[in-house]
């Protein structure tokens, strides 16, 4: 809001390209700088050496500001700095060198966090579309008409006709709230960015030991003397990550191992890079676990005393001989020896991945593969070991856990009838009244619609949908459309939709990239670094983030926009109570209120301490988490944990489970070799003591964590995910026990359709037909979170006849997601200016293009009887190989050729524009998850 | 916190100022650790409010996408025997006590002699295109200011922050994503990389070791 001032020249409106008003901004700080020193400017006229000499020994006073710790809003890393303020304008970031996660790094978008919020081209004021015009209106015109529109669609078509697309940027509080409003809406229609980023390994590592997450830590890589990257380029996407990677590198000797199709930038710096064949993940480690086995390199303690279904992965990796999974993966037998042996002879070792291992259609299958690797190297529950999963945004982890998804409740409670009421009894409202909010118990059960296909609700009849209406609103909220493959289906239900609602710091492609006359509104929130609340990073570390300023212009927190939603659609005092009373600091009346005070904040992660029992987000209190971020400088950097001071032997962000207010959180999952108290655990007893075959599912005798009063396995406590008073939790701790039991890692995930061990399927555009018979995907399912979702009826084997190029897509390290926030910061567009398309010379040269050509992208997708495609500039490369392409997909603004820079309220255009990568992305969709497969399609070129 | 996680001198480390011999002042880029993460472009035009089209620092990537790839940062290099000084024509450029390489903006008249002679393309010109008009350059500061008086407007105008006085390190190399860029005395810089090239050690894998004997 004080920014409103320097921007008062208009300059923004008139200038197209980099705006003048950035001079004023300057003026502005460096005055703010200057003021109060008392330092005449006379002083400095006529200045020479001996002047600047003579200055330099003047007694100066070094300007002061306000100082706020806050968490970059980007990656999912967590990396800390300091947020410098004057006068509520914020001035200057500052390294915080005392994070023990990053020690004070930043990558250009956490260098550039101060430009999300003095960004030209963030939206001041709500507006909505009227006559194919954007025009400026009141919060309170926009929220009576938002509201008075959902309630209109409510009463004609019932609560399942909105979609709720939430955000991994939104806080753990926020991300709660929006869960909580959905079940009070009344629909499981809600979803986030984590269904197309890592729902695939948070689905595939739940069902092997229990828990869907990172079972390490960035900083614990330090302790790993081998780390398999596969599918994840951390240079780019995680690249203060790299700092640990190469600490391990150059003190542990750690080999360092890239498995890739492209050779990206982290595989610059590995000591050996595999190129592999997109899609063909399961292949590859199998090939692995194959040579490991034939040699008698495996973990025999850890198979048998704490693994359950072995011989049934026997039976599976059988089949992939050296020989077979060079002709599925190309990778020589040569290399693939040289990988097994590096990872035997080095243990610990880590492996990481991301988008490359979960973006496919056996996604699930994929993440389970890599766990079984880890497993059969005895790698698991030991520092320096471990499945290190880089997850995406910066809460992304926090959001999934707190069940932003359409297919549980916060905690990962699911949908049944006992997870509903665990969670009436934590709300402190009446189980019948929420049913009442929805259609019926069926649809309070039924898991909803996902990110990734959610418009198919909008398009396709309803008679072929898992639910009797179409979806007739959609709140964007804090998320990017053109993240989503098959854009142009995107594109078309957002057209169609009655009301569509963008909430977000920036305008986004989603609300400019429909044609349409009305019913858009577009709402000004405000960024992560204008409210307080905590965040979770990818290794289940939660920290505090302050507020560095107020939100600017008539921008309003997420919180403070949901609960007006909610008051107006007369729900609130319901809403911001719970069994322990009611929240604190929530005024009478939201209406115009710009943000909710810190105490809100620490009512509400009060509310989830009381809920969040089955991960253990019990004991992070609010007071807790401020104390840690006051004493950030007592924590090692090795294994993340407090030397001295009132935070004592706790762990870095008290990460999950952390049982009780006194547990110090658990920096490592899955270890036996510390009592329970300090971060200890066996694996999760989650289905049971017995299999369908008839083996335990408990571990063996002898397997317990230190300290346990019971040497072995045994199963969950009873009561242990709904007793709200915490005596549970405590007498376990006092016996030494995890409150979830002690069970068996799951090699054979019975429940998991078709796949019960994971199996290497060729992806559903194939560029290898004839594998297709041997590898073929799964069966055509009918009803797969509400949508029909297609697999083998796709799987033609002549795509490649027409595509024969393999697509891939990836990211910038500018930017991030849709990059609507980051494409609108001018100092990360200066470094990336343009979208492209990566292409081996020999396929550039033997399609006559050259480098910065314009290229045509096809893709099997149709588009009104022909192909979906983009135009992109050419970027010949030997990074990729020569049978595929790669799109970084932050893209967006530009649609099949055209620009779409007209369809932005004037002044807003961002400052880059470019095609998106998912207007080609191909169909395919994860058999478990519905994860999106756009990290292997079909394409063709042809230059422009 | 293990010995080799400081990277970067710290402030309150004591460092140059309890010396008896003045501090020389330089930046290392370590290259087997620079990831291109642009964390020190973006932090520079943060700190020093750079405008559009200048790069004070640059990571420029050597045989990309092929093995054997490496990122180099390129700030100015505040060189001991700097050539821009030698040619200077009307000695606008001059060496701070402690090493680093100012220009005077009132002094300097855009002639580019300076872009001639610097080996690592360090002088920037403001408005600038391949026939245009030079104006006054601009380089990297060191995060020192200019010939102003300390923290003044005029010095935030025309050289951007000076955060040597405020003892505290050039803000690129406070942040780098991996502690490649190393800024401070040129000492202290040295102390740093010889902790990095014991603990990387020798032998295969060793940094170097395929060359070193050649």
């Amino acid at each position: 809001m004080k920014l409103i001032r320097i921007q008062s020249n208009g300059a923004r409106e008139s200038s197209p390209g980099w705006p003048a008003a950035l001079n004023p901004r300057l003026d502005r700080r460096s005055f703010l700088r200057a003021a109060g020193l008392g330092v005449g400017l006379a002083a400095a006229a006529g200045p020479s050496l001996v002047r600047e000499v003579e200055a330099a020994e003047e007694k100066v006073e070094v300007p002061q500001f306000e100082q706020h710790k806050t968490i970059c809003g980007n990656c999912a890393v967590g990396c800390g700095f300091i947020g410098e303020v004057q006068d509520g304008v914020w001035v200057a970031q500052e390294p915080w060198f005392e994070h023990p996660i990053n020690l004070g790094s930043l990558c250009s978008k956490g260098a550039a966090a101060r430009e999300h919020v003095i960004s030209e081209k963030r939206l001041r004021y709500p507006m909505k579309l009227e006559g194919g015009q954007w025009k400026r209106i009141s919060w309170d015109q926009a929220m009576s008409e938002i509201v008075a529109k959902l309630q209109a669609i409510r009463e004609k078509y019932g609560p399942d006709a909105l979609m709720i697309l939430g955000s991994a940027h939104h806080t753990n509080e926020t991300a709660y709230a929006l869960r909580k409003f959905a079940a009070f809406w009344g629909s499981n229609n809600i979803d986030h960015q984590a269904r197309i980023c890592h729902s695939t390994t948070v689905a595939g590592l739940a069902n092997v030991w229990g828990y869907g997450a990172m079972t390490n830590s960035m900083n614990d890589i330090r302790n790993s003397r081998s780390i398999l990257i596969i599918g994840e380029n951390v240079c780019t996407s995680h690249p203060i990550a790299m700092q640990h990677i190469l600490t391990a590198k150059e003190v542990n000797r750690a080999q360092v191992i890239v498995v890739d199709p492209r050779f990206s930038k982290t595989a610059a710096f590995a000591n050996q890079f595999v190129r592999i064949r997109s899609g063909t993940d399961v292949a590859f480690i199998y090939g692995l676990i194959y040579l490991i086995l034939k040699n008698g390199w495996e973990d025999k303690k850890m198979l048998t005393e704490r693994t359950y279904g072995f011989e049934y992965l026997v039976e599976e990796v059988a089949k992939f001989d050296p020989d077979t999974v060079e002709d599925i993966t190309g990778v020589p037998k040569r290399e693939l020896e040289r990988v097994a042996k590096t990872l035997a002879d080095n243990r610990p070792g880590t492996v990481i991945w991301a988008m490359g291992g979960t973006q496919h259609t056996n996604g699930t299958s994929i993440t389970r593969s890599y766990c079984a690797l880890q497993l059969v190297l005895g790698n698991m529950g030991v520092p320096g070991g471990g499945t290190n999963v880089f997850r995406g945004h910066d809460n992304v982890q926090g959001a999934t856990d707190l069940g932003v998804l359409s297919n549980t409740l916060p905690g990962y409670y699911g949908l049944g009838a006992g997870a509903w009421k665990h969670w009436a009894n934590v709300w402190g409202v009446d189980y019948e009244w929420l049913k009442s909010r929805f259609k019926d118990e069926k649809m309070m059960q039924k898991v909803g619609f996902t990110v990734a296909r959610w418009y198919e609700g909008v398009l396709l009849d309803p008679k072929e949908l898992g639910q009797d209406v179409n979806i007739h609103a959609a709140i964007y909220w804090g998320h990017s459309s053109n993240c989503q493959s098959q854009m142009d289906r995107v594109k078309r239900a957002l057209e169609k939709v009655d009301l569509l609602v963008d909430i977000d710091p920036f305008v986004t492609t989603t609300a400019i990239l429909p044609d349409r006359q009305d019913g858009v509104y577009i709402l000004p929130a405000a960024t992560v670094y204008e409210q307080w609340g905590t965040v979770t990073n990818s290794n289940r570390d939660i920290q505090w983030r302050n507020r560095i300023v107020s939100p600017v212009w008539e921008a309003r927190t997420d919180l403070a926009i949901l609960l007006e939603l909610a008051e107006r659609l007369g729900f609130k005092d319901d809403f911001t109570k719970n069994a322990r009373g009611s929240w604190k600091g929530v005024p009478k009346s939201l209406k115009g209120v710009k943000e909710l005070p810190e105490e809100t904040i620490a009512s509400i992660i009060g509310e989830w301490n009381l809920g969040m029992r089955t991960i253990g987000m019990t004991g992070q209190t609010y007071e807790r988490l401020k104390r840690q971020q006051e004493w950030a400088h007592v924590f090692d950097v090795k294994t993340k944990k407090a030397v001295g001071g009132p935070v004592d032997g706790e762990q870095w962000g008290l990460p999950w489970p952390c049982w009780t207010e006194k547990h110090p959180g658990t920096h490592i999952l899955y270890r036996i070799d510390i009592p329970v108290s300090e971060g200890g655990m066996g694996f999760r007893a989650r289905w049971g003591t017995t299999a369908p075959d008839g083996q335990t599912l408990l571990a063996a005798e002898g397997s317990a964590p230190v300290g346990s009063s019971i040497n072995g396995g045994y199963p969950e406590l009873p009561d242990w995910k709904t007793d709200l008073t915490g005596k549970v939790f405590e007498e376990a701790l006092a016996k030494g026990l995890a409150p979830y039991g002690n069970g068996r890692a799951r090699f054979n995930a019975w429940n998991i359709p078709e796949d019960p061990v994971p199996r290497h399927r060729e992806p559903i555009h194939s560029p290898r037909p004839d594998l297709v018979e041997k590898w073929p995907t799964y069966e055509d399912v009918k009803d797969h979170f509400r949508v029909p979702t297609l697999y083998k009826s796709i799987q033609k084997a002549d795509w490649v006849k027409e595509y024969p190029i393999i697509l891939s897509s990836g990211r910038q390290v500018e930017f991030e997601g849709g990059g609507n926030s980051e494409r609108a910061c001018w100092w990360l567009v200066e470094l990336q200016p343009e979208m492209y398309v990566e292409i081996h010379p020999k396929l550039a040269h033997d399609h006559g293009i050259k480098h910065g050509d314009w290229v045509w992208i096809e893709s099997p997708e149709d588009l009104d009887g022909r192909p979906s495609r983009i135009k992109v500039r050419a970027k010949v490369t030997k990074r990729v190989s020569p049978d595929m392409v790669y799109l970084p997909f932050h893209w967006g603004g530009v649609f099949e050729g055209k620009s779409l820079a007209h369809k932005y309220p004037a002044g807003y255009v961002p400052y880059g524009l470019g095609e998106s990568a998912n207007t080609v992305t191909n169909y395919g969709y994860d058999r478990v998850t519905q994860m999106q497969e756009t990290k292997t399609g079909l394409c063709r070129i042809r230059k422009a | 916190m293990a010995k080799t996680q400081v990277t970067i001198p710290f402030r309150e480390a004591g460092g140059p100022q309890l010396k008896h011999a003045p501090a020389r002042l330089k930046f290392y880029v370590d290259v087997k650790r620079c990831i291109e993460c642009g964390g020190c472009e973006v932090a520079c035009k943060n700190e020093n409010n750079i405008p559009p089209g200048i790069a004070r620092i640059r990571v420029v990537t050597i045989n990309e996408g092929e093995p054997g790839e490496t990122n180099v940062a390129v700030p100015c290099m505040h060189c001991s025997k700097a050539p821009c000084v030698a040619v200077c024509p009307v000695d606008a450029l001059f060496h701070r006590p402690d090493g680093i390489v100012h220009v005077n903006k009132e002094t300097c008249i855009g002639c580019g002699y300076c872009l001639y002679a610097c080996p690592f393309g360090a002088p920037q010109f403001p408005e600038s295109s391949p026939f245009g008009a030079r104006g006054v350059m601009d380089k990297c500061t060191y995060c020192a200011g200019g010939p102003e008086v300390p923290f003044s407007e005029r010095e935030r105008r025309l050289y951007g922050s000076n955060r040597i006085a405020e003892g505290k390190l050039p803000m690129c190399a406070s942040v780098c994503a991996t502690k490649a860029l190393v800024a401070g005395d040129a000492e202290e810089v040295a102390n740093v990389v010889r902790q990095r090239m014991a603990a990387r050690g020798s032998g295969g894998g060793a940094w170097g070791w395929e060359t070193a004997y050649r």
